[in-house]
This record gives structure tokens, sequence and C-alpha cells, in this order.
């Protein structure tokens, strides 16, 4: 019997660079047996290059990874053997059939077709795509394909989930039927990790995460805690019109903890939005739209970098 | 009925101590499953070209236009045989050279592009040399389904006159595969769709399907043109000329 191990990733001073180019640099973080961990951050912030190098595909430059106990430089079938891979993009076999996908995957990692025939069934009914067992990949829609890959992505049982970007490009319905199905593995068991730069997907599904900006770590954290420590606990949006903004805002010094300017929309964070609102508003003030929300992710990323997370 | 996935159902009872066992064992078998798998998707064109071609080739260049040169050659014939015997083998082999072409072309250069196959490939512990071994191994199952239907066609065309003309088959095969990997080479490191096959077939290929002394002896050509011959890329030259060796094996023991 095998150790459990309760520490699955392990990265200490994690670092990758391309030619003159430091794409992660030197970033620790652990992921523990059955969590959702998340990486946050805009485009180009080091997620997928993380991501790669713990999927065993890319050697790290610097710094210490191990995955399952076991170290990708040395191991790297092995580990990806225990690893089940969505990537940004769908790399399914678009000429052969939804089905004959999974079981073409399944074989990659030696597994006998007595094995993988009842296993497919299982997973394209638990993919919601027993109807499109036998179409041609090239027949399904975008949400439909993604899911797909996920299905493809537990044919060998893995032990982690990586899921890179899973639900970019889907509409809200597709996106929603995606974290329903995610959830439901995260139940069961399977330690996922997922990059994204949705903050409500990062909300909604991961008990822990590490914000990335430039290849660093900028914060790390539950979701509660996170917006606990970096933003308060509302957040009140107003909108005076593009070229009035900046102008307006020096009038609302004294409103709250903080006042954000960004082109589009003044943000006051506050623990007491709707007073503050109200207040602002007995001032004269007259913002064209306003709105009293709770603290997100995103005001936690804008608040460490001082840009948005989707530019 | 769209409950929990059953995670660990039992895959582990298939792995060995260690995951990669098998993948690195059998790795380029189920690559070459893969590619069988996705052929069968165009089963019927692959059937179709394979008998059509060969009658077709047979027809026009041994029958129709090898009845004129031999009623001309004399007895002698085209390098001592009748030319439908002459051209016979080499067009064998060139049927080989296409198959491997498209197998290792666009499907190759796809697999990174388009699809982005291979990388769910080396996601699982599949390496690179597997992928270009399974790919090849499936091309050479192919090929030898090709010329093995060109070979009954040039048997039914009476262009086989020795048992020892089968011996072309695996000639064709070894060509075939030496030349799909070099198409191979070429497609993987391709990064944009911007002709490059139809330039490789028009400038490459026909040339050398035409003046590699396929249809007529090289000599034949004059002396300022036989550069042409000459610098056809010496594996594909080598591999229509294997023709030669097989037919005069072929008619020496006949």
């Amino acid at each position: 019997m095998e150790k459990p191990i309760d520490i699955v990733i392990h990265a200490r001073g994690l670092t990758k660079d391309f030619g003159q180019l430091r794409a992660v640099d030197s970033v620790d973080f652990e992921v523990r047996k059955g969590e959702a961990f998340g990486l946050l951050g805009p485009n180009g912030a080091g997620k997928s290059t993380t991501m790669r190098m713990i999927a065993s595909v890319s050697k790290r430059t610097g710094g210490e990874l191990s995955i399952l106990g076991l170290d990708p430089n040395e191991y790297g079938p092995d580990i990806r053997g225990h690893l089940g891979v969505v990537p940004q993009q769908d790399n399914l076999d678009l000429e052969i059939k939804v089905r004959e996908n999974l079981i073409v995957y399944g074989r990659y990692f030696g597994l006998p077709m007595k094995f993988l025939r009842p296993k497919a069934d299982e997973l394209i009914e638990f993919v919601q795509l027993t109807e499109k067992a036998k179409a041609k990949v090239d027949t399904l829609s975008g949400g439909m394909k993604r899911r797909l890959t996920i299905a493809r992505a537990l044919i060998n049982e893995p032990d982690i989930l990586l899921l890179d970007e899973p639900t970019t490009g889907l509409d809200p319905q597709a996106r929603h039927v995606l974290w329903d199905r995610l959830f439901r593995l995260k139940e069961s068991g399977v330690t996922l990790v997922i990059t994204t730069h949705y903050m409500d997907e990062a909300e909604q599904l991961c008990d822990r995460l590490i914000v990335m900006d430039k290849g660093r770590i900028m914060a790390a954290g539950t979701p509660a805690s996170l917006i606990q420590e970096f933003s308060s606990r509302e957040v009140v949006e107003l909108r005076f019109g593009s070229d009035k903004n900046a102008r307006l805002a020096e009038q609302l010094r004294g409103f709250g903890e903080r006042i954000e300017v960004l082109p589009d929309r003044i943000l006051i964070y506050t623990d007491t939005g709707e007073e503050d609102l109200a207040r602002i508003v007995e001032r004269g003030l007259r913002p064209v739209t306003s709105l009293v929300r709770r603290s997100s992710l995103e005001d936690v990323f804008l608040r460490l970098t001082g840009r948005s997370l989707i530019e | 009925m769209s409950g929990q996935a059953s995670v660990h159902a039992g895959a582990s009872a298939y792995f060995g101590q260690r995951r990669s066992a098998k993948s690195i064992a059998f790795g380029t078998w189920y690559v070459t499953e893969h590619r069988l798998r996705t052929m069968r998707a165009y089963l019927s064109s692959i059937v179709t070209v394979s008998v059509f071609n060969p009658v077709i080739y047979l027809f026009a260049l041994g029958v129709g236009i090898g009845s004129y040169i031999d009623a001309n050659s004399g007895a002698q014939g085209v390098e001592g045989v009748r030319y439908l015997i002459f051209v016979g083998p080499a067009l064998l082999v060139s049927a080989a050279l296409t198959t491997a072409f498209e197998e290792c072309s666009y499907p190759v250069m796809g697999g990174f592009k388009w699809t982005r196959e291979f990388w769910a490939m080396n996601a699982a512990p599949i390496n690179g040399r597997q992928v270009v071994n399974g790919i090849l191994l499936a091309t050479g199952f192919r090929i030898v389904f090709t010329v093995s239907v060109f070979w009954c066609c040039l048997a039914a065309f009476g262009a086989s006159p020795s048992g020892y003309g089968i011996l072309a088959i695996p000639a064709a095969i070894l060509s075939g595969l030496a030349f799909g990997t070099v198409i191979m080479a070429v497609a993987s490191r391709l990064e944009e769709d911007d002709g490059w096959f139809p330039i490789i077939n028009r400038l490459i290929i026909t040339p050398m399907f035409l003046f590699s002394g396929t249809f007529f002896p090289l000599d034949q050509l004059p002396i300022w043109l036989r550069w042409l011959g000459w610098i056809s890329p010496p594996l594909a030259r080598h591999a229509i000329g294997t023709r030669s060796r097989v037919r005069y094996v072929g008619t020496a023991l006949a």
C-alpha cells in the first residue's frame, strides 16, 4: 500500500525562463489532497506556464517541484499517468466519435478495452453527452467539447485534475453546467487545480487560491480571506460619464476606506455601502448609474496590482 | 441519471507499480491504434483510391501507351521487357510514396496546429518518439494495403511475370516509409499552412515521378536534361529506382 500523501503538489522557488523572459518567478505553493486550488491572474501572469510544469510537460528552470512526491524532471511519464489534463484549447480528435475519443485516450495509459468500454460510457453520462456518444466531435458545441475534454481527462482515474481556463469562451449557461460537473468531481474527492482569469469562477470553485501577476504570487488564501484582507465588505460603484469621473472623484474624498478611479467608473470601498450612497446623493452629486455590491476577488486583484483582471 | 462519476472504480488494478510502465513499453502501438481508428473514418476513400488508381494507370500506361510502344520497339522491348512490365513496379512504388505523403503531411501538421492532438498524447505518458513511430507504423499498414491491391492489379494485367515480382511489395513499403519520415519532418516544422505541401507535391514529387526513370529509361533524356534525374532527392530516386532491380530479378528468373 502506498503511503497516503496529503500534500499532492509542492513548489518552492519554482521558476521558468523563456530566454530573457522570466515567465514564473520563484513561486511557492502547496496543494492538498482533495482540495480545489486556483491560480488567478490576468493573461500573461504565468498561470499556464506553472500549469505546464505541474503537468510535467515543461521543465522548470529553477526551484523545487514535486507532484505526488515525485520530481517531474525524473518521473514525468509516471506523474502524467496520475494526472488528468484539460488544456486551454481543446485538443480532441475531431475525425472520430465522441466515445472513441475516450477509448483511444485511455489506451495511451495502457488501459485494456474491458475496462475502457464501461468507463467511457460512465464518463459520457457524467458529462451529459449520452445522446452524442456516437456523434463526431466536429458536430459538438463549444460547451460539449469542453465537457468531453473533461471526460477524457478522467479516463485514467487521475489523482489530480488540471484545468487551464476551463470556461473561457463559453456562454453563461454552458459555464454553469461545467461548474456543476466540476463541483461533483470535487465532492467525489478529486484534487482540482484550476487557472482562471474569471474571479467569479475562482470564487465558485476554489477552496484556496493564489493571485498571480507578472510571474509572481501577489497573495494567497481562501477567496473569503483574500477579500477580507485586501478589500472592504462592500463596494459602491458610481458612473458619472467618462469625462467627469476623474473630476468628481475629488468631491468624494472622505467616503469609504479607499477610492479607486477607473476610466469608466469610480469604486468606493466601504463597509456601509447603502448609507454612503445616500450621503453622496444628499451632497447633490448625481451619478448616471450607481450600484452597491459585495467585494469580490476582482477588487482584491485591483488593489494588489492597480489593474483589472480582464483588460 | 447524471450522478457521481465513480472516480476510482478500479483503473489502478490495471496499472502496475508505475503508471507509465505500459505506455513506455507499448506507446508506439497505442498511437498506431489511434491512427488506424482515424483512418476508419475515411476507409471508403482509401479503398476506392487504392483500387481505382492502379486500374486507370495500368490501363492507360500499360495497355494504352504500352501496346503502342511495344509495337514500335521490336523484340527488345523497353530495357528488355514489355512496357507494362517496365512501368508497373515503378507505379506501384509511386503509389506507396503518395500514400506516405497523404498520411505524413497534413495529418501531422494538423496534429500540432489544428486539432493539437499530439499535445494530448504528450499529456498522457506518451513521448514524441512514440508519436512519430506510431504514425509511421500506421502509415505502413496503409501502404501494405495499397501496394498489395496494386500488386494484385499488376498480376491481373499480366505485369508480374515472375513470382519474385512480389518483392516489389516490401521494396515499396520501405521506400514509402523512408519518404514518409522526411515528409513528417517537414510537416512538424511548418508553423503555417502557407502552401508548402502543394509546392512539395508539384516541384519535388511530380518531377521525381516523371524524371526518375519511371516512364522511360533515364538515358532517353538528352544529356543536358539528365541532371533532373540525378538531382531528384536521392532517397526517393532510389525508391523509384528500386523497381529496376525487382523487375530484373523478376524477368531474369522468368
